[in-house]
């Protein structure tokens, strides 16, 4: 069969095509943050999740090292049990704290590792024990107005 | 009389409709049935591919550009107001990865290749092309019909990625270079709102069901087409038109399936 510059052509478009999608899973989409070496899971209960979902990011001191997998209500304790993938390269010791916390004022939530100083390491499959849930800005915006009011109150009398 | 008239009319219609449902149903299949030889015989299919693939690369090309240009501009204004500017780089990834990549890639390929697959078939079956290939005892589907569907079906996908990719590189000539929205919150902001499954592979399978859709419409009608020069280019207008409709609708009920609840 006689190779002929229609193939070229056609070489060219199929390349530029699946070079198009490349571009688009590398450079657009989030394909090559998932290029995480190999992990291992950690559970943590927090009484409130805000606005957290799966895949969002774990950090400590402000680096990414995993993802969130999967988020459910623990049906016993009526908590939301969160399972992390961490990178295997980084090890937490036992009583770590885990936060969630909010990237800006309207920015995506995620949760925050800050390691304790215990010498016991967690492994694969551990909970963490000590956590602080997502802070509802309802919540803080109702408690400051019902402080205000008491001072007023105070004021008055 | 008028009454009964009228009447007759509505159930020619329905019938009418019923019959070429069916009879779409049956070349379709006839189409997945025959299409062995269009992959044993690659050549039929790259010759396809040609003319509609690669010489609609020029109008995917531009128009993705210009589009993702325009969201640039737009985005920016609307983002402007809220201080929400560097989220224009997600903006513009998100609303082409999934909607205006694959649906404005379909419709200008039903517009540009589709048209033209009818007009050609639709012509070679006026002058007696197809006919002769059955006296010849060479099935017109697997050797006309099929290479084509195939070409479509492969070009589509491939055009809708371009078209993204293009109108993704549009928002940034606009946003980054001549607004000056900050490059690293361009990209990274683009990065962490698209989804590689969730986003660019949903827009992938939307772009592969328009070119099934378009693809078959056009065939379809080319093949269906009344031998004369009315008919083909009767046939060519239907195909544009139900294709597009087809493609919108079907964007709706994929969208449903695939974005909700989230």
């Amino acid at each position: 069969m006689k190779r002929t510059t229609l193939d070229l052509w056609v070489g060219i478009f199929v390349v530029a095509g699946l070079a198009a999608l490349a571009v688009l899973a590398l450079k657009v989409g989030n394909l090559s943050t998932y290029s995480m070496s190999e992990t291992y899971q950690l559970q943590a209960h927090f009484s409130n999740i805000g606005g957290l979902k799966s895949q969002a990011s774990i950090k400590s001191s402000g680096v990414l090292i995993g993802r969130v997998a999967q988020i459910s209500l623990d049906p016993e304790r009526y908590e939301a049990k969160v399972t992390m993938n961490i990178d295997k390269r980084y090890q937490f010791p036992k009583d770590t704290f885990a936060n969630i916390l909010t990237s800006g004022l309207l920015g995506e939530q995620y949760i925050g590792l800050i390691p304790g100083g215990d010498e016991e390491f967690l492994k694969a499959g551990d909970e963490i024990k000590k956590t602080q849930s997502a802070v509802v800005l309802e919540d803080l915006i109702s408690r400051f107005l019902y402080s205000k009011a008491e001072d007023s109150k105070q004021l008055n009398k | 009389m008028t009454i009964v008239e009228h009447l007759r009319s509505l159930g020619h219609r329905i019938v009418n409709a019923v019959w070429r449902i069916g009879y779409t149903s049956r070349f379709f299949l006839l189409i997945l049935l025959y299409s062995g030889i269009s992959f044993r015989r690659f050549h039929l299919t790259i010759k396809e591919l040609f003319s509609s693939g690669v010489m609609s690369l020029i109008i995917i090309l531009v128009a993705g550009l210009f589009v993702g240009m325009v969201l640039g501009l737009q985005g920016y204004e609307t983002l402007k107001r809220y201080g929400a500017e560097s989220a224009l780089g997600s903006l513009v990834a998100l609303s082409l990865v999934r909607e205006l990549g694959p649906v404005l890639a379909a419709l200008l390929f039903a517009s540009r290749a589709g048209s033209a697959m009818t007009a050609e078939i639709g012509l070679m079956k006026a002058t007696e092309q197809i006919s002769a290939m059955e006296m010849m005892a060479i099935n017109p589907i697997a050797r006309v019909v099929a290479p084509r569907f195939w070409a479509g079906v492969i070009s589509v996908p491939l055009l809708s990625a371009l078209f993204s990719a293009m109108g993704v590189f549009g928002g940034y000539v606009v946003g980054v270079v001549l607004i000056g929205v900050d490059q690293g919150s361009f990209w990274s902001q683009m990065q962490a709102g698209v989804d590689f499954q969730h986003d660019i592979v949903n827009g992938i399978i939307k772009s592969f069901v328009f070119g099934v859709a378009v693809t078959a419409i056009a065939l379809f009608e080319g093949y269906d087409a009344p031998p004369t020069a009315e008919g083909v280019s009767g046939a060519t207008t239907r195909t544009v038109v139900e294709s597009s409709l087809t493609i919108l609708f079907l964007d709706f009920i994929l969208t449903a399936f695939m974005f909700q609840g989230e």
